[in-house]
């Protein structure tokens, strides 16, 4: 089974066309990869559907907006990937 | 429709929000300048205008889905495929469907037929960000009346 990193990495070079090796658990999708907030609206979409899951794009954009997040702490990979396990967790959490 | 006003669709025939569908009619106008110039003596509904009827189609459905809080700005646009003329008078109807409501965005499949034949396509992407301003909600809702969205019916809603 491929980790989480691997399915985003997979999605983003295949939506964004970058080459797969130039994607790291240390890249900033904005900074690193060049990735806009158009074409992030693509991987978002491919990984709520990969996942079953509803990135809260919102609430990070407002955070960040805000100044109480960091870009960093949502389009860094390793930190992208960790909030993605979390909404897992979340959805497969008893109610 | 009112090109003037870049309003593209006549009323709201049909929403359903429970399989989040909306059917809209649209009627071409028999006149318009642009068809002046698209083309001299031969007037065709350019597909840039079809496409943005679809995309107000689908910003109604969505508008509908969020009760109102959030407007949709057209941001993508896939698939487009214009399959046949579209010419002055021609009444239209326009479908469109939610494939994928995410959070801050939204895309849609969408069509418009004439006589039951599908004249185009496309798949749609949406930005959705609370409305700018109270006026320009309120332009809005004069919008929403005068397409007859059931905004009672939205606002109740799930």
């Amino acid at each position: 089974m491929s980790s989480t990193f691997d399915t985003v990495a997979n999605i983003i070079s295949e939506t964004c066309d970058i080459e797969r090796e130039k994607i790291t658990p240390e890249s900033h999708a904005i900074d690193d990869l060049g990735i806009d907030s158009l074409d992030f609206l693509d991987i978002a979409f491919a990984i709520d559907k990969a996942f079953g899951i509803k990135l809260p794009l919102e609430q990070w954009t407002q955070e960040v907006n805000d100044g109480k997040a960091s870009t960093e702490q949502y389009f860094v990979l390793k930190n992208l990937t960790a909030r993605i396990d979390e909404l897992i967790a979340a959805k497969s959490a008893p109610a | 429709m009112r090109l003037e006003y870049f309003l593209l669709i006549d009323r709201i025939a049909e929403l359903n929000l429970d399989d989040r569908t909306i059917r809209t009619d649209a009627t071409v106008p028999d006149k318009s300048t642009i068809f002046e110039g698209h083309f001299p003596g031969y007037p065709l509904m350019p597909g840039v205008l079809l496409i943005e009827t679809m995309a107000q189609t689908s910003g109604w459905l969505i508008i509908a889905l969020t009760k109102f809080t959030r407007m949709p700005f057209f941001a993508a646009v896939k698939e487009a495929k214009l399959r046949s003329f579209v010419t002055p008078g021609q009444t239209l109807s326009v479908s469109a469907s939610m494939k994928h409501e995410g959070s801050g965005y939204a895309m849609t499949s969408a069509e418009i037929r004439h006589d039951g034949k599908v004249v185009c396509n496309a798949e749609l992407t949406f930005r959705l960000v609370e409305f700018p301003s109270p006026d320009f909600r309120t332009s809005m809702e004069k919008v929403a009346e005068e397409i007859q969205f059931p905004m009672a019916e939205a606002l109740a809603h799930g």
